[in-house]
């Protein structure tokens, strides 16, 4: 048995790292979002001015949804790709698991913003898709929406989130065990029964928290919609910038932060009942 | 286990075996597992593989039920080529090693796997999951998850489920083998009673010569990838072809000597023997050396005197270990006849010292 003493001193660490870098953080911004700016000056009276802006001004549901979307479709694109991926590096790459695995993980270790850049190169219109369309001759002239639309955050978020699905759908897949396959066959299942019936329920809880990961990191992201966004690629976060910014509106800011957090908790809370349901241990 | 479930499978063409192994060999990269193996199985026949780890036979079970493929040769079922076949198209079953039963179905999903997957009508369904089920004894934990079973729960869900396709031959890989000695004995039995009522066929792997003894019909034994001998329990025992069957079926002693002129000379042991003059070896079982209370012996019987080395008490038996001149050691199975110490006249009968093959 471990002192009373020994205890405080292992916890308390953590713990005040959790409350000075979390939680008062958290506290600050719900305490802003009842605060208003006036002349330039914060003005420290409680009120709900904020939460009815979002609420009566459209734009911000227009752009609340539009994040949505785009964290949507990141979501659906980046499990399109990664599962496929995972499913075949986990039964049927052989002996090239290991260096495949690794060439999975690789992008990771490049910077985001790098990357960002990389597409910006690839999607413009002098860029390298636009070069090869016009050379073999499938356009004449550039083609406008490869970037700075939504189309191009979609892309983008899902080129830097897919490894982040790829990781636990493949660590739930690696977990299987084989003779569960076998057994499955066996039985008389063809593979495509055996997928459905086996090995998909068995790794919904790496399924789940791939999606999750995809979903939330999408849905607070700022960087790509200000690569390649553009106008009408414009996502929640980047106004939650400018009006911690250039707008000098902290309480506005904090509002709709509050309200991501909210939807981002309630999804937490969502996926983990899921993923508990999905867990056979 | 009660016998209503499953009905008699299909009568078979009974001029064709019900499973045929023809010249079937499997290497895995250079290793060479199976070596040129034949083996026939009859309908309702309990067929044992036997053999030490490694030696084989659960991947000749594994090329049976199609999760690998044989490097050569071919295996048949009633008339059909079965190794062509993928393992979801063939109509034998397995209870594997460790159960695999799955663990997101409960009992009674489980069991009903095969013929959800195979689309039985759904009216049917029920109805034959109850009946495996209740010939299993799992009546009452239908809807438990398999990680609250025990061992020897898990292994009746997993007979159920494979059994409820009603194959014609059921592959059972070490089904034993995870379970305590007790319920082990208690399951071997069930499995015997079970295997009867319903009539298949049972090919049973496993490493346990006892095992293999009380359970089946015949025994296979595999030596490094190849059949040493195919026989009944009591065959087998009675006349191992070889020197590695005498030992791996029961104890035995194995007298290695030469027979000249027609007489085998083993150390100290001397018995006539009308066979050319070669080297010998021979297998002795313990039991047929017996006390010789007189000193005397039959002209049908060797005679030898030995000191006791040792004695273990095994309830209705004695263990010795005997020298019998020259650091010459036997073993010798007696009755229970209380401490023994010295010197005593053993005797065995000529016709129990058994040639085999080196």
């Amino acid at each position: 048995m471990y002192s009373r003493l020994y205890k405080t001193l292992v916890s308390a660490p953590p713990l005040l790292w959790v409350a000075l870098f979390l939680l008062l953080p958290y506290a600050l911004m719900f305490a802003h979002s009842f605060w208003t700016v006036q002349d330039g000056v914060l003005v420290h009276h409680w009120n709900l001015s904020n939460y009815q802006k979002l609420l009566s001004n459209p734009l911000y549901a227009d752009v609340l949804f539009r994040t949505l979307r785009i964290a949507g479709s990141v979501l659906l694109c980046s499990l399109l790709l990664g599962y496929p991926l995972a499913y075949y590096l986990s039964f049927h790459s052989g002996p090239r698991k290991e260096l495949l695995y690794q060439l999975v993980i690789v992008p990771l270790w490049v910077s985001y913003l790098v990357r960002g850049y990389a597409w910006k190169t690839i999607l413009g219109s002098e860029g390298v898709l636009n070069g090869f369309l016009q050379y073999f001759h499938f356009t004449h002239a550039p083609v406008s929406f490869l970037l700075y639309s939504p189309f191009a955050v979609v892309l983008v978020l899902t080129h830097i989130y897919t490894p982040f699905v790829f990781l636990p759908i493949y660590a739930s897949l690696e977990h299987i065990p084989r003779p569960l396959l076998e057994a499955s066959q066996d039985l008389g299942a063809s593979p495509a029964s055996t997928f459905l019936r086996v090995i998909l329920p068995l790794s919904m809880p790496g399924l789940l928290a791939g999606a999750t990961f995809a979903f939330v990191l999408s849905l607070g992201d700022f960087l790509a919609p200000l690569l390649v966004g553009g106008s009408s690629g414009t996502m929640i976060a980047n106004i939650v910038e400018t009006l911690f910014g250039a707008t000098y509106d902290w309480p506005l800011g904090a509002a709709i932060s509050v309200c991501i957090l909210l939807i981002t908790l309630s999804l937490l809370f969502l996926t983990e009942r899921l993923e508990k349901r999905w867990s056979f241990k | 286990m009660t016998s209503i479930a499953i009905p008699l499978p299909a009568p078979v063409d009974a001029n064709l075996p019900l499973l045929e192994v023809r010249e079937v060999a499997k290497t895995f990269g250079r290793r060479e597992v199976l070596k040129n193996i034949s083996l026939k199985i009859d309908s309702g026949e309990f067929l044992t593989l036997l053999g030490e780890s490694g030696s084989g036979k659960t991947t000749l079970l594994r090329l049976i039920a199609g999760f690998e493929q044989p490097t050569a040769g071919e295996i048949w079922t009633a008339g059909e080529r079965l190794d062509t076949l993928p393992a979801y198209k063939r109509r034998v079953n397995t209870v594997f090693q460790n159960y695999a039963l799955f663990p997101h179905l409960n009992v009674r999903d489980n069991v009903a796997y095969g013929l959800r997957v195979q689309g039985a009508p759904k009216s049917e369904i029920p109805g034959r999951v109850d009946a495996a089920l209740h010939m299993v004894k799992m009546t009452e934990f239908a809807s438990a998850r398999p990680s609250r079973l025990s061992g020897g729960q898990q292994q009746r869900v997993a007979l159920a489920r494979a059994l409820i396709n009603r194959p014609q031959l059921l592959l059972l890989d070490e089904p034993l083998s995870a379970l305590d000695a007790n319920l082990r004995k208690e399951m071997q039995s069930e499995l015997k009673t079970l295997q009867r009522e319903i009539g298949i066929a049972f090919l049973f792997v496993t490493h346990d010569q006892e095992e293999a003894m009380a359970l089946s019909d015949r025994i296979a034994l595999l030596r490094d990838g190849a059949l040493e001998q195919v026989a009944s329990p009591r065959e087998i025992y009675a006349h191992p072809a070889t020197a590695y069957t005498a030992q791996f079926i029961g104890q035995t002693n194995l007298l290695r000597g030469e027979i000249r002129r027609s007489i085998a000379t083993c150390g100290v042991l001397r018995w006539p023997l009308e066979e050319a003059d070669a080297p010998a070896v021979f297998s002795l079982r313990p039991e047929a050396i017996r006390l010789s209370p007189d000193g005397k012996r039959q002209t049908n019987e060797v005679k030898f005197c030995a000191s006791i080395l040792q004695q273990i008490y095994g309830g209705a038996s004695e263990l010795l270990e005997v020298d019998c001149g020259a650091g010459q050691l036997l073993r010798v199975r007696l009755p229970a006849c209380g401490p023994l110490t010295g010197k005593h006249d053993f005797v065995f009968l000529i016709a129990d010292a058994i040639r085999v093959a080196d």
